[in-house]
């Protein structure tokens, strides 16, 4: 399949188009909702504040907030998602699939039901570690035997952790039902309701780690030409996969511990970009934060309006968008492997 | 060589190679299942002696536990021995059709097939009559089942591309369900996540007699294509040599276990894992041959699910939870030791 980009200059222009794109959906979350304003208002609200005005609270607090967590939530998936099927050479790789999310889940509902730890920040930083645990059991479990890590040993891994957790936060929540109202979003993932000084203390991991996502571009590049090629080129290859490793877990943990379980985002959005840029990882990444923040923003206002006047979780949106995805890839094969 | 038996019919259409060390097991799962019997009739809230339950069972007790015994723990334990019979037998024809010992209904999507419908009904159709829950979820089950195959469909179905699609549609149905419940009023919600979680809790005469057309239909269906599966599992160029008409028969397999395993989503809710481990029991005890295999699976099975369920009521009385999490909480740990058992497959 020949990509869409494939001059380094059409790339510039691409990530040019991109980062429009990005500009708009992320006007698009701040004006739209079921208190709709106009462009005109949300600038007056940064630039000429009025306490008094409704439309100027709800977009300084709520919407803007929402905005810049689906953001940064997107990104972090949709690279972790790219770094992922990298690291495994599956096309099925994302957090979700591996069992990141039920994970996280089940550490939230574990501390909350057994612990009562109700401090939306204590639970973030349960979550990350339930994301770091879920992570590396996958890796381990998927990479055990001879031939190391094959995609479908890490798919079937990730589904039986899934299952797993699940099962185990459902075993818990049946005991204890009145935990279930309060983890209900987190099951369902969710970008709304949550400050910005929420993002504040997972905001400096996610930002290392996307840096360092961006600076692992041309070893992985050199990596997904084949393990003996990178040895004989002179890559610390195991250094390099432990420390594309550690840069997943700090995004894909950083994203459930503020969003909940979203899933998909991390699957889809690479293929889009390998499709409009080809195998090169030093361009996958950035487009993949630029593309997923966008993607995970549309989603976002999608689901404020699909069934008026609720909304609908954001992690069903992105289930709803990912899974017909997900069957695709897994019809087409592995054949480009 | 093991002694072996064969039993077939003068025509020869029906035969089975039947070990006497399969046999062996057999009787003992037998027997183990009735003392599980015994046991799960006399504890509970009110502690009954396994005597008098004998007693009541073949008609010369005094009546006195009559209503403990007759109406309330022996459907339950007869449901639950049900689903687990069914689970059995429909993971053993999964993992056999699709080569993999990790395959089992609840990881590749059948389950939640019959979830969706399920919690559907019980949040959005509260006054619909609840006996209509099996038929709504047997519907689930095998709607999605079709989608699946449907999808995997390529020239054929090759094993992984129906897990790997199964997995998939898994999430979808996962992720419809979240929506449902964030979306219904907390009373339903929890309704629902007990059903989910996999609970035998209020089962009655009505449920047992009810499943048990299902059981008669397609457990013996499942005894006679047990030949086929023993061809199946050498892969599909060798069995389309050997004359098996591959595609045909993985078919009618997969209608099969999608029926058994209907059924017990209907009756007994999400019990996950149990079609995972049983049918491992079976191999491990009774080697490959599918016909030894079949029964001592679904006795496997009918065993796991009532002995969860029996510790699960009773262990933190007065709650009664569902069996669900005990099954899990023994076959998750199960399924990572399988994981490190198959690495070099």
């Amino acid at each position: 399949m020949n990509p869409l980009f494939p001059r380094t200059s059409f790339k510039f222009i691409g990530l040019a188009i991109g980062l429009s794109i990005f500009f708009i959906s992320f006007a698009a979350s701040v004006v739209l909702g079921q208190t709709p304003t106009s462009i005109s208002t949300a600038m007056d609200a940064f630039l000429r504040y009025d306490a008094s005005s409704t439309e100027h609270i709800v977009i300084t607090t709520t919407r803007l907030s929402r905005a810049v967590i689906a953001s940064v939530i997107g990104g972090g998936l949709a690279m972790a998602g790219a770094l992922m099927q990298a690291l495994t050479r599956n096309p099925l790789a994302s957090p979700s699939i591996f069992g990141i999310n039920a994970g996280a889940l089940f550490f939230v509902v574990t501390a909350t039901v057994l612990f009562s730890v109700s401090s939306l920040l204590h639970l973030m930083w349960i979550a990350f570690l339930g994301a770091a645990v879920a992570a590396i059991l996958v890796f381990f479990l998927g990479s055990l035997g001879r031939d190391g890590l094959s995609p479908i040993k890490i798919v079937l891994a990730g589904a039986a952790l899934t299952a797993f957790f699940t099962s185990f936060t459902q075993g818990l929540l049946v005991i204890d039902e009145q935990s279930l109202e309060g983890v209900l979003f987190w099951i369902g993932g969710s970008v709304a309701g949550r400050t910005l000084e929420m993002l504040e203390p997972v905001l400096p991991f996610m930002a290392g780690a996307g840096i360092g996502a961006l600076l692992l571009g041309r070893p992985i590049n050199i990596l997904t030409s084949g393990e003996d090629i990178a040895k004989g080129l002179g890559q610390k290859t195991i250094l390099i996969k432990l420390l594309t490793g550690l840069v997943i877990v700090l995004l894909a943990g950083g994203a459930v511990a503020v969003g909940g379980s979203i899933g998909f985002i991390g699957l889809i959005v690479p293929h889009i970009v390998r499709g409009l840029i080809g195998m090169d990882y030093r361009w996958i990444i950035p487009y993949c934060a630029i593309f997923g923040a966008s993607l995970l923003l549309l989603a976002d206002v999608g689901a404020r309006f699909v069934i008026m006047p609720e909304e609908m979780p954001i992690g069903v949106m992105t289930a709803i968008l990912g899974a017909p995805f997900f069957i695709y890839i897994a019809r087409r094969g592995f054949s480009r492997e | 060589m093991s002694k072996r038996t064969t039993i077939r019919n003068r025509s020869d259409s029906i035969s089975f190679l039947v070990e006497n060390r399969s046999m062996f097991v057999f009787l003992v799962f037998i027997l183990l299942s009735f003392l599980l019997f015994i046991i799960g009739l006399s504890i509970g809230s009110t502690i009954i002696h396994p005597l008098t339950v004998l007693k009541e069972l073949i008609g010369i007790g005094n009546g006195e536990h009559a209503f403990v015994i007759e109406t309330l723990r022996l459907p339950r334990l007869l449901l639950s021995f049900f689903a687990g019979i069914c689970l059995g037998i429909s993971g053993l024809i999964l993992q056999g059709i699709v080569r993999n010992p990790l395959a089992s209904p609840d990881i590749i999507g059948i389950t939640g097939g019959g979830a969706v419908a399920a919690v559907v009904m019980i949040t959005y159709f509260p006054t619909i009559d609840i006996t209509l829950l099996p038929f709504v979820a047997i519907a689930g089950a095998g709607t999605v089942s079709f989608f699946i195959y449907t999808l995997a469909w390529k020239k054929g179905v090759t094993p992984i591309r129906l897990v790997l699609i199964g997995i998939g549609v898994q999430a979808l149905t996962g992720s419809f369900i979240t929506m449902l419940m964030v979306l219904s009023p907390s009373y339903s919600t929890s309704e629902a996540y007990i059903w989910l979680t996999g609970s035998v809790y209020g089962a009655n005469w009505g449920n047992v007699l009810s499943m048990l057309p299902w059981m008669i239909v397609f457990v013996p269906l499942a005894f006679l294509f047990s030949r086929k599966v023993n061809v199946q599992e050498l892969g599909d160029d060798v069995a389309a040599s050997l004359g098996s008409h591959v595609q045909r028969t993985r078919f009618g397999l997969i209608a099969i276990s999608i029926a058994l395993a209907g059924a017990a989503v209907a009756f007994a809710g999400g019990i996950g894992f149990v079609g995972l481990i049983a049918p491992h029991i079976a191999r491990r005890l009774v080697g490959r041959s599918f016909g030894s295999l079949v029964p001592v699976s679904a006795l496997a099975g009918g065993i796991i699910v009532m002995l969860a369920d029996i510790v699960a009521r009773t262990a933190f009385l007065p709650l009664d939870l569902p069996a669900g999490v005990f099954v899990s909480g023994m076959g998750a740990p199960f399924f990572i030791y399988l994981l490190y058992k198959t690495r070099n497959s």
